[in-house]
């Protein structure tokens, strides 16, 4: 909806020539690139029957005074007994290759990203091109960022060479970062997210009663609406304390076309100490809604036009405690580098599912006791400041 | 209805100014602002990788610290 602004008297006309000299009085002091750096992570995933680990690369490079570049080479390796896997297939293993470029460019108190981001896996090929605007302003208080992302999946079933399905990602993004006051900054970043195309796993299924078999249940393939659309608004903020230390908040809601609802809760505090070390400890809650067409246990075959058992459509909430403690290497240490930094942190998640059984257990059909698990993760990483 | 091209004029014109040309917190009062432990993404590449820990177990996504991309989630 436009809003038309019509100059009617004399103080109107004040008004706007004030505000037009305000514009012109914009303190403008110029958006700064970030610094060139390499990180190389070790990260490692464990839990629910399921290991993935694999090396992250990233490398950021400035040439000249407006532009950087970064590239990122992510692997991840994976082995996995999951519980999807053991109710209705084999364990397997697999690696999944992802490469990505990015190219910053500054123009005064602007920074214009591009990326392209390639990931390879056996069975899902996906390209994703985005795009993306920063701007500072009014006197570097805040940071507006614009962003659309495209994505391209090709989805294909190991053992099927006939199978080709395509989907198609949309992603528009607007943040804005606020300073506060001298000790608080927040943000504010909203996100829709439409998707389009084939967007199962082809490998999962849904259950159904059925009297005829001995389990008193079958299996058939789960089938999933063509389209999604989502929005995701969140907050967060940080806020320094005396003698050096942080906390920080947020807070994310999403909903989605699916009828997927969730709430994302995240606290953390940040503590330097001695001369080097910097200690952090987090800790996240999340809950969700389950999908409208999600059910544990379908009354019979086709029960309706779309079918979904997949356990994160599902009803659930995670807990998460992390860890983490960094070294930094200042200069003295390393004369070739500006500085660098060591890291490592770990965190514990807890999985609780409200209406996704565990078929592995014992139990009278649809009364089988609810799934649970909980997973281990590892951030092992360097990083150099150059 | 005649005041309100002045209403709208005088808010517009309030937030510009206050926001822009007198900062209310000065460059020199941004020192713990810039401390790094005040980054809400401090480490691009550790905190991607988290974001993607999660992306691929949950069934929300969007306006994260950092994006992720593929799936390897099965």
């Amino acid at each position: 909806m436009a809003v038309v602004v019509v100059v009617t008297n004399t103080a109107s006309k004040a008004l706007l020539l004030l505000l037009l000299l305000s514009l012109y009085l914009v303190d403008i002091n110029a958006a700064v690139l970030p610094e060139d750096r390499a990180d190389a992570l070790f990260h490692s995933y464990d839990g629910g029957g399921v290991e993935i680990t694999g090396p992250s690369i990233l490398v950021r490079k400035g040439f000249g005074d407006s532009v950087s570049a970064t590239i990122n080479h992510y692997v991840d390796n994976v082995s996995s007994a999951s519980i999807d896997v053991l109710t209705t297939a084999s364990p397997y293993s697999e690696s999944r290759d992802e490469n990505s470029i990015a190219v910053d460019y500054l123009h005064d108190n602007t920074i214009m990203s591009v990326a392209l981001t390639e990931s390879v896996e056996s069975d899902f090929d996906a390209s994703t091109f985005s795009i993306n605007f920063s701007q500072d302003m009014f006197g570097d208080l805040t940071t507006v960022n614009m962003g659309f992302a495209l994505g391209d999946n090709i989805v294909g079933q190991n053992g099927n060479s006939s199978f080709n399905e395509q989907a198609t990602t949309r992603n528009y993004r607007l943040s804005v970062s606020q300073v506060i006051t001298k000790n608080m900054i927040m943000a504010f970043a909203f996100e829709t997210i439409s998707d389009e195309g084939f967007l199962n796993n082809p490998y999962r299924s849904v259950r159904y009663l059925d009297p005829t078999t001995p389990v008193q249940y079958s299996f058939q393939a789960e089938v999933y609406p063509g389209t999604r659309s989502g929005n995701a608004l969140a907050v967060r903020a940080r806020y320094y304390l005396q003698h050096r230390a942080a906390i920080h908040g947020g807070y994310r809601i999403y909903s989605d076309s699916w009828g997927i609802s969730a709430n994302t809760f995240e606290l953390g505090y940040t503590l330097p100490f001695r001369t080097n070390w910097i200690l952090e400890t987090s800790v996240r809650y999340y809950d969700q809604s389950k999908a409208d067409f999600y059910s544990d246990l379908f009354p019979f075959q086709d029960a309706q036009n779309f079918l979904a058992r997949d356990k994160e459509l599902s009803s659930f909430n995670s807990l998460t405690l992390g860890a983490g403690v960094s070294y930094e290497l200042d200069n003295k240490t390393w004369r070739t580098f500006k500085r660098g930094s060591l890291n490592f942190h770990y965190d514990y998640i807890q999985f609780d599912y409200d209406d996704f059984r565990d078929l592995t257990q014992s139990g009278s059909v649809g009364n089988e006791p609810l799934y649970s698990f909980n997973a281990g993760v590892i951030r092992a990483f360097a990083s150099l400041w150059f | 209805m005649k005041l309100y091209p002045n209403y709208f004029l005088l808010t517009v014109f309030l937030l510009v100014s206050g926001c822009s040309s007198t900062p209310w917190v000065k460059p020199y009062e941004r020192a713990n602002l810039a401390d790094p432990i005040m980054s809400f993404n401090r480490d691009p590449v550790s905190s991607s990788y988290m974001a993607h820990v999660y992306e691929a177990r949950e069934g929300s996504r969007g306006a994260g610290v950092a994006g992720g991309g593929g799936c390897g989630c099965n």
